[in-house]
């Protein structure tokens, strides 16, 4: 401030040596809202570093409290099919196949229904049926987890061992594939998949709904003009533009399947087996964690399980990481 | 026209009126046209004739009505929730409102370009070639024609054709908007409908364009929008007012600019309002 007096005198042609007119010091009101500009800054870069910082505690807690299991068995932990608790022998190759298979079974059910229902929304349905609809989509996602897991025991699940899995087996003669092959048992990979689908749906057709609706008047038309019809616009134009947001939508939708946990845990079976079949139980790394947590025998027991852990989060990790690449990747051919 | 790319297959029977005897093709004829948006009324009892391989432009001020009739020509504003219309316009002699006219075959013979280019997020030599495809042409080399015709056309083959394979959106503003000329003419329209294409470019891009439409006139008919006095005087054949819906004055763009009929229009061309 004294430099801008100066120079503001300089410019006066006044003497730099002569005295600088006195001018009251900065009103209590400046100093004020100086300060509080500072404590709003700090207090925005202090809860923007929280959570990278609690990011990184919630990985070194868990890594600290499996390393005892993964340096006792080293990669055998994901590549082995033995968890035995008596035997002291842990390896997780079970769970991390389940959780996968479970997952991607479920984004396979979920994409193309959420898209659907996702292009009709925005595309053909009356508006009066718009809200409704929409409205009824996203409910699902409020459906408490332990819900669909009750719904699943005792609808799904039967529906499921009586008629669904005879039919795709017998009548479609899909069982000379493995995957559809064996004894339709009731709590199954196939089950925990499709409850799965139902529950990441609303996420992915709310995502698109959204996306769909961003895309720019200016792309439908200039489809239109060149003579598209209304599904080749939706195919060539709509689409394609809101392309990254859909796959940014299916990732979300993933995510919410890797980790979900009661549901799963009420309807895979819980079987530490990799089985061909779909049919065949099954067990993810969430259950597992859930269901032996509160009764693990022994510290190498819990290590195990936190070794679990530690290989889900970095899944997850893996997984949003290979998402935000692959949106950026579609973003940038634009 | 014909000739310049050979005739593609399309199936759909697309309308043709484009036998040498019977005259140019891509005459428009609006009869007592009206339009609505609800219940404001944009466009009242319009009857105009645009000659054909000729360049119109349409002028006048801000909300008048110009998008408004010109996207009625390809039928782009029937899309909007709630509009109604009245009366016709005819397309070579046909009603392009009639119950028998495939809207999608419209389109393609009556070619598009917007005030803000919009070419797709792909590359330029999937632009151009869009139309054609959606029309039914796979074939690998006739498509490779129709790109680099219809490039040639919009003067755009030069500085593109090392690099088709690359993303429209990587090319200047200037030659997006070539670019979608050029994807409009790829449909080979009998008419070429421009709403304001030159207002977001710099002078030198749109002088370009200006020397692309004054060549396009040979082959087809040009219709322009534009709130550009010079360029209506610079590049039209013939010159049409619009004021408030109403289609004030129209005729050979010299005697609008020199020797208006209408008060409104003298007002408007020589800057007293508008
Ligand atoms: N989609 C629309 N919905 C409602 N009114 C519209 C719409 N488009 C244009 N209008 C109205 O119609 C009138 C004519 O608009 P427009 O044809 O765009 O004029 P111009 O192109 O001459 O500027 C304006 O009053 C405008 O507000
Ligand atoms: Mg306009």
């Amino acid at each position: 401030m004294t430099e801008f007096a100066a120079r503001d005198a300089a410019r006066a042609g006044v003497a730099a040596s002569a005295p600088t007119p006195a001018r009251p010091s900065r009103s209590w009101t400046e100093i004020g809202s100086e300060i509080g500009d500072r404590v709003y800054s700090w207090s925005i870069v202090g809860f923007a570093s929280l959570v990278p910082i609690l990011l990184l505690t919630i990985f070194v807690a868990v890594g600290v409290a499996a390393w005892p299991a993964l340096r006792t068995f080293g990669f055998s932990f994901v590549t082995s099919s033995d968890w035995d608790p008596v035997a002291q022998h842990f390896g997780a190759a079970p769970a991390i196949y389940g959780t996968l298979v479970s997952s991607i079974l479920a984004l396979i059910i979920a994409t193309p229904l959420a898209l659907g229902v996702a292009v009709f929304l925005s595309e053909f349905a009356p508006p009066w049926l718009r809200q409704p609809v929409a409205f009824t989509v996203d409910l699902l996602a409020a459906v408490p987890s332990v819900i669909y897991g009750v719904w699943g025991m005792y609808v799904l699940v039967p529906v499921l061992r009586t008629h669904v899995m005879p039919f795709l087996r017998d009548t479609l003669h899909l069982g000379v594939l493995p995957l559809f092959s064996g004894v339709a048992y009731g709590p199954s990979m196939f089950a925990a998949g499709l409850i799965l689908a139902i529950m990441c749906l609303p996420y992915i057709s709310a995502v698109t709904r959204e996306v769909l609706a961003a895309v720019p008047r200016s792309q439908r038309e200039a489809a239109l003009a060149l003579g598209a019809t209304r599904w080749e616009v939706i195919r060539d134009a709509v689409i394609p533009y809101a392309r990254s947001g859909i796959i940014g939508g299916i990732m979300l939708g993933l995510g919410r399947a890797l980790g979900e946990t009661m549901a799963v845990t009420m309807l895979i079976g819980n079987r530490h087996e990799i089985a061909a079949s779909l049919f065949a139980p099954g067990y993810t790394m969430a259950s597992l964690i859930a269901n032996e947590f509160s009764e693990a025998t022994g510290d190498l027991h819990l290590s195990a399980l936190m070794a679990v852990g530690f290989v889900l989060l970095l899944v997850t990790f893996l997984v949003n990481a290979a998402a935000r690449w692959l949106v950026w990747q579609t973003a940038r051919e634009r | 026209m014909t000739g310049v790319v050979p005739n593609k297959s399309t199936g759909a029977g697309r309308p043709r009126a484009s036998s040498p005897i019977s005259g140019h093709p891509g005459a428009i004829v609006a009869r007592q046209f009206s339009f609505w948006y609800g219940a404001k009324q944009a466009l009242h009892e319009i009857d105009f004739a645009i000659q054909p391989r000729s360049i119109t432009a349409l002028i006048g001020p801000s909300g008048c009505g110009k998008s408004t009739f010109l996207r009625s020509i390809n039928r782009l504003n029937e899309l909007i929730p709630g509009v109604r219309r009245e009366g016709g316009i005819e397309l070579d002699g046909a009603d392009v409102y009639d119950s028998s006219v495939d809207v999608v075959a419209l389109r393609q013979r009556v070619g598009m370009v917007f005030q803000r280019w919009n070419p797709f997020p792909k590359s330029i030599y999937a632009n151009v070639a869009y139309g054609p495809r959606i029309n039914g042409v796979r074939d690998r080399h006739e498509l490779d024609l129709i790109v680099e015709t219809s490039l040639r056309r919009a003067a755009l083959w030069e500085e593109v054709r090392d690099r088709l394979r690359e993303s429209a959106t990587s090319l200047s503003g200037g030659q997006q908007q070539r670019l979608c000329i050029a994807r409009a003419l790829a449909n080979e329209p009998e008419v070429l409908l421009l709403d304001e294409p030159a207002s977001a470019l710099d002078p030198i891009s749109t002088q370009r364009v200006e020397e692309l439409l004054y060549e396009l006139k040979q082959q087809l008919t040009v219709v322009i929008v534009t709130h550009n006095l010079q360029q209506a005087a610079r590049i039209s054949d013939n010159t049409a007012f619009f004021f408030l819906g109403r289609l004030v004055e129209a005729g050979p763009t010299d005697q609008i600019f020199t020797n208006p009929h209408e008060e409104r229009t003298d007002a408007y061309v020589t800057g007293r309002f508008g």
